[in-house]
């Protein structure tokens, strides 16, 4: 993407294509990567290989049936789908969500985010070969993930959410103390687990000053949520148009300026910290009411929903016919956003650190494994495996020089 | 290119209106505005946003494009984080003759959505650093556009 090429050095580089097999998580995208010995030059992405038509199908689905087709869209962030659809749909028809709903909304969606940022830290820290705290972040993810079961039916897909409100109502006398328990529980362990990362020297030494993304280059490539927040741009869709109950909730957006893996990896953890006491206020707060608003038919009219998913901000653009079926509708997850914003974090960088780096990012994609390398200067091609590269971001050891 | 920084949606709109000249300006409330503006005009659209990018927070979140059969629509969703806003931007594409000049030298972000209308809508962006295919596997048939809407 950089209009620049380095067109002398790209002569002599190595092309090292990874993929369409993510080197990080079990999903399919692919990496070009131009190396130089051990040093990336340039980076080139594409993406498609998960196209699965979500927005030709919408097409031909009625309103009622598309919050459950977008929550299919992703399996970890499922709730920021339907309430960003939705909230398109109540856009769209200037309609008022009751109260209690917004509520419910915002629990359901911070729940989310908590759980999503522990499975990402835990995630990241396996990347880099650091199993015992991948360990520790998945087993407080654990208990989260029970409450949203009993709170919803389901550990993901929670099918909470329909346009003008949300579909149950939660039993909040009984689920109340758990919730708090559940947080408190898991509250101090978390902090002391960040802290064990910020102050690790290996976990510094592999993500300090690693994959920097400048403000600059932040704003140039629209990058959104964690990614943008880690490189000191101030934004956050919960703060900027607070949606749901936040603007009576109330969320400390936490900024960091250093851009690199560590200040992103932060960001989440602190996050994870703010999204508890959210809930706690979101729990005091709570009004009693209707949960769903009436409505009779649908109009000709578009709107645009906005919602802070974990991975940043998700935006839906819809566009109604006066029927239950939409003429269009436009999806743009936030990896989307943040992609692109990758080329400039790898360039520089040396392959090891390619997995954590593309990691820092929590792209959000689908799964299985495979990497190549090929070699310019010689022609060949060496295929591996997901683990296999990754075993080689563990032992920071170029792939090429094994064989 | 320096412009004064706007301080509300109300006067970013007015700064809208005398650079650009827009064929029509629609505030649904005060936090979704329509601005429909002329095709050969979306470059100088982008560079003003840009120039906006830093003071107010913004950003380009995506862009739309609808078949309305007789034509198409692109729509620039801006994000104005200062006024906690979207400003969406409207170009008319022809049917005939789906071509628009591209905006991705000047917003990186449009970039990836640019090669996605590419591909599902058959739009082609004059300028473009590299329209490649994005979203469809390389032995989709040429001339098949999944979103275009036939008949």
């Amino acid at each position: 993407m950089p209009a620049e090429k380095p067109e002398s050095r790209l002569e002599k580089t190595v092309e090292l294509p990874i993929g369409p097999y993510h080197p990080a998580y079990k999903e399919p995208e692919m990496f070009k990567l131009y190396v130089d010995g051990e040093e990336i030059v340039d980076a080139k992405i594409r993406i498609g290989y998960q196209h699965r038509g979500i927005e030709y199908l919408a097409q031909r689905m009625t309103i009622q049936q598309i919050v459950f087709l977008v929550e299919r869209i992703c399996g970890i962030c499922s709730t920021s789908h339907p309430i960003c659809f939705c909230q398109a749909v109540e856009d769209a028809m200037n309609l008022e969500v009751p109260d209690r709903a917004r509520y419910i909304r915002v629990l359901i969606g911070e729940l989310e985010r908590i759980h999503s940022h522990l499975l990402w830290a835990g995630v990241a820290l396996h990347l880099i070969g650091y199993d015992t705290l991948f360990m520790y972040f998945w087993r407080y993810r654990e208990p989260v993930c029970e409450l949203l079961e009993e709170l919803t039916g389901n550990r993901q897909h929670y099918a909470m959410i329909c346009p003008g409100g949300v579909r149950r109502d939660i039993d909040l006398k009984k689920m109340k103390p758990k919730i708090l328990r559940v947080l408190d529980e898991i509250k101090e362990p978390i902090a002391k687990v960040g802290e064990a990362v910020a102050k690790d020297k290996l976990v510094k030494a592999r993500m300090v000053g690693v994959g920097v993304l400048t403000k600059q280059d932040a704003l140039k490539y629209c990058t959104v949520g964690p990614t943008a927040r880690g490189s000191g741009l101030k934004i956050d869709v919960r703060v900027d148009e607070p949606y749901a109950a936040y603007k009576e909730v109330g969320v400390d957006i936490k900024v960091l300026s250093e851009g690199d893996v560590m200040a992103k990896t932060l960001v989440r953890v602190l996050e994870v910290l703010e999204s508890i006491e959210i809930i706690k206020r979101c729990l005091d707060a709570m009004p009693n009411g209707p949960i769903k608003a009436e409505f009779k038919e649908y109009p000709v009219a578009e709107g645009v929903g906005k919602y802070e998913a974990p991975r940043g901000e998700d935006i839906h653009y819809v566009r109604l016919q006066g029927t239950t079926v939409p003429y269009r509708l436009k999806v743009r997850a936030p990896t989307y956003a943040n992609l692109p914003s990758l080329v400039p974090q790898l360039i520089g960088e040396s392959i090891a650190d390619a997995p954590i780096i593309i990691g820092s990012i929590d792209p959000c994609f689908s799964c299985t494994e495979r990497v190549s390398v090929v070699d310019v200067k010689e022609g060949r091609t060496l295929t591996l495996t997901m683990s296999e590269f990754n075993e080689f971001g563990r032992k920071r050891k170029n792939p090429l020089k094994v064989k | 290119m320096s412009v004064k920084v706007p301080s509300s949606m109300e006067e970013l709109l007015k700064l809208i209106e005398e650079e650009l000249k827009p064929i029509k300006v629609e505030v649904k409330n005060e936090r979704r505005a329509y601005v429909e503006i002329r095709r050969e005009d979306v470059r100088k659209a982008a560079k003003l946003m840009l120039d906006l990018f830093e003071p107010l927070r913004a950003r380009l979140s995506t862009a739309s494009a609808v078949d309305c059969r007789s034509h198409f629509e692109i729509l620039y969703h801006f994000t104005i984080s200062q006024f906690g806003a979207v400003l969406t931007m409207r170009c008319r594409v022809p049917r005939q003759r789906p071509r628009i000049s591209s905006i991705a030298d000047i917003i990186y972000g449009a970039n990836f959505i640019e090669r996605e209308i590419h591909d599902l809508f058959g739009i082609v962006f004059e300028g473009h650093p590299n329209l490649e295919r994005l979203i469809l596997p390389d032995d989709w048939p040429e001339g098949v556009y999944p979103l275009r809407r036939y008949g």
